[in-house]
């Protein structure tokens, strides 16, 4: 199988990392070579942080090659022009916008329900998706991270 | 999913495989790409140890293998130039339990003053390297560093980069490891006290230790070859062998795992069975410059491509001789200074002052950003002491009284005590004036404890370094502790006041980082009722 190469962007301090966890967990779980890449220091400050995800049969490279992305996910609506260049031609763009913060329990939540849209274009099953929330949260914010990836998923894929 | 099977970062992989291996003190300074090594050694059951400084770090590295334990010493890449001093000597001395140096360097700079290439540490003090690829080499290398450091009894360096280091990738962590050998000491006068008359006999062992270890690893399974297409033969080492491997999936490779003492027949061989030979390899070209010193024909990268990390599509125009400009991404958002973050208040007051700012390192660097743009130099740890003094000694009185040295806490206690010694020795004329910035925390690199904070790398209580009281010792007779508020006006105005004393003043601005101010009160409250902390 072809290698799928994930970039999650946005702000320091929305959960970009942490969504890249739970993905990469997911992913793990599900059976495939994962790696999981991103900088940190300097970006924990508030400024723009990206996380690159490759999951597959065998992955090499642990950077998504920029305009090779197959899905890129941004949490901030001004980081999107930002990242927009790491997305390949046809590959799928989602955004916060798709997604209605008011129906979340928790606005915190936004990573992990476009993590649930996110969720309708990749080959991981639903109990792999769950147990890596279950392992990347603590307990007290289990329902609230289930909820949001719940919305996100039940979003049609159009 | 199978429970052989995890997914860790380099990072964790390395202190896995310390644990696996049975080192028994694991020691380091908090520096970004390597911070998480000691963090989850210790996590996962090992004893581990923030140091001051990481000349301190592996000072106390070299004693627990004098006294036959194993020992790790972490570490990014600028702090092996703080702790090059010990590293030159121990690798004549020898050691008796293994000696495992990592250093995380930072190609691109991802959060470093330079992208210094540390290969060439390996090369200078005479001790084999080994460069993992990804976290199951982390693991694998740090098991093999600690095998070769006890076979030749040499400190072996384990250089790793950002992208090893930060990488989560899946490891298969080894069945058996070697068992830990029981801590003993073994006078050794004449091996360990580099005397002249010693240290010559001991540089001789030390290449003659080398001269070993060449051969064997012509042979070592740290070194392999792809087979490939004899068209295109690419030397490589660490992370560049997996965009290399991706972006000329056909190639023949060598790939270098053992690259101090480098495997010259193995490369010479290689080199000559193929049409075309690239070393691809991040920063200084290292690789390449040893192959052709031996006079064997192999292309370098062009010179554009020393800045940076490689990635793939870097690599694709290293082979095809591509130095046509290269896309930029469009910049982001830049870091910033945390809303109510304490470092705001004092870098207003000096934007206001208009000081000449000698800063330092750590999350206060940003005080060169707008809107505050109050900070002139940041150079390496420790720095703002001595160069604003040098400032003061020769700028004219009427510049020379604006200057001011501002220094972390985490940072003093790394390097900043030796420069307030200079400042009490050597007093400029019109005085000088030290910040320092104590908000209780490492915060640069992800809030680690340090002496100054009182609490060990579990957060638990131990001895406490208290600024105030060392300052005043050392002989500083005007130090000021502030405890600083939301308000800049009364900081600005002592700082005017301190500068026209033209006397020594340390003022010590204390509030404690936002970002932990919560986790430290708790600690505290744990303290006084002396329970166990949450982690």
């Amino acid at each position: 199988m072809k290698t799928i190469n994930v970039t999650l962007a946005g702000l320091g301090g929305q959960g970009v990392i942490k969504a890249s966890d739970v993905l990469s967990d997911a992913a793990f779980r599900a059976g495939f070579d994962v790696k999981k890449s991103e900088i940190h220091g300097m970006s924990q400050r508030g400024g723009s942080v990206s996380s690159d995800v490759r999951f597959g049969r065998a992955v090499l490279s642990p950077m998504v090659t920029p305009g090779e992305a197959d899905i890129l996910v941004v949490l901030a609506e001004d980081q999107i022009e930002v990242n927009r260049t790491q997305l390949r031609p046809g590959g799928i763009l989602i955004t916060p916008d798709m997604i209605d913060a008011a129906r979340l329990l928790n606005r915190k939540s936004l990573n992990i329900a476009l993590l649930g849209i996110l969720s309708r274009h990749v080959d991981i099953t639903l109990d792999s998706w769950l147990a890596a929330i279950q392992a990347c949260f603590p307990e007290k914010l289990l329902i609230s991270n289930r909820q949001a990836f719940e919305a996100g998923r039940q979003i049609p894929v159009n | 999913m199978k429970p052989d099977r995890q997914l860790l970062s380099g990072n964790s992989a390395i202190a896995l495989a310390a644990l696996h291996a049975g080192v028994a003190l694991g020691t380091g300074y908090p520096g970004t790409p390597s911070t998480e090594i000691l963090e989850y050694f210790s996590k996962i059951g090992g004893k581990a140890q923030w140091s001051p400084n990481e000349k301190v770090a592996l000072e106390v590295g070299i004693g627990v293998a004098y006294g036959g334990a194993r020992s790790l010493v972490t570490m990014k890449h600028v702090g092996l130039n703080v702790a090059a001093d010990p590293l030159f000597s121990a690798a004549y001395t020898g050691v008796v339990g293994a000696l495992v140096i990592v250093s995380a360097d930072d190609p691109g700079m991802a959060s470093s003053q330079n992208e210094q290439d540390n290969r060439r540490y390996a090369v200078a003090a005479g001790i084999p390297m080994l460069e993992p690829s990804d976290s199951q080499e982390a693991y694998d290398f740090t098991l093999a560093a600690i095998e070769i450091s006890e076979c030749w009894k040499i400190p072996v360096m384990l250089r790793v980069t950002t992208r090893v280091c930060h990488t989560q990738a899946v490891v298969r962590p080894r069945a058996t490891v070697v068992p830990s050998p029981a801590p003993h000491f073994e006078h050794d006068l004449r091996g360990r006290n580099l005397i002249p008359p010693n240290a010559r006999p001991a540089h001789r062992r030390l290449r003659q230790k080398l001269a070993e270890i060449d051969p064997w690893n012509e042979a070592s399974p740290y070194n392999q070859v792809i087979p490939g297409s004899p068209k295109l033969g690419i030397i490589t080492s660490g992370v560049c062998y997996m965009h290399a491997r991706e972006a000329a999936p056909e190639a023949s490779f060598l790939k270098l795992g053992l690259t101090h003492p480098l495997p010259m027949k193995k490369i010479a061989a290689f080199v000559k069975s193929m049409d075309r030979c690239v070393v691809i390899e991040e920063n200084d070209p290292y690789l390449a410059d040893a192959i052709r010193a031996q006079g064997l024909k192999v292309e370098s990268k062009p010179g554009m491509f020393r800045f940076g990390e490689l990635n793939v599509n870097r690599v694709q125009r290293i082979l095809a001789n591509n130095t046509t400009a290269e896309p930029t991404r469009p910049p982001g958002k830049p870091p910033e200074l945390c809303e109510g973050c304490s470092h705001r208040v004092v870098f207003q007051a000096l934007h206001n002052l208009d000081c000449i700012v000698a800063g330092d390192i750590g999350c206060y660097a940003l005080g060169v950003l707008p809107p505050f743009s109050a900070m002139d130099c940041c150079v390496c740890m420790g720095s703002s002491l001595g160069i604003g003094l040098g400032l003061r000694h020769v700028l004219p009185p009427a510049e020379a009284k604006r200057v001011v040295s501002v220094i972390g806490d985490s940072t003093f206690v790394h390097s900043g005590m030796t420069g307030l010694a200079e400042m009490v020795y050597n007093p400029p004329s019109t005085g000088h004036v030290v910040i320092l910035l104590d908000n209780g925390t490492t915060a640069m690199t992800g809030h680690q404890e340090h002496p100054g904070t009182g609490r060990t790398l579990e957060h638990a209580q131990t001895g406490k370094v208290v600024y105030e009281d060392l300052a005043r010792a050392m002989g500083i007779k005007d130090v000021q502790v502030v405890a600083l508020g939301k308000d800049s006006a009364e900081f600005e105005q002592l700082i005017k006041d301190s500068l026209a004393s033209e006397k020594l003043v340390f003022i010590v601005a204390r509030r404690p980082c936002i970002l932990v101010a919560k986790y430290i009160r708790e600690y505290e409250k744990c303290a006084t009722k002396l329970e166990v902390c949450p982690q």
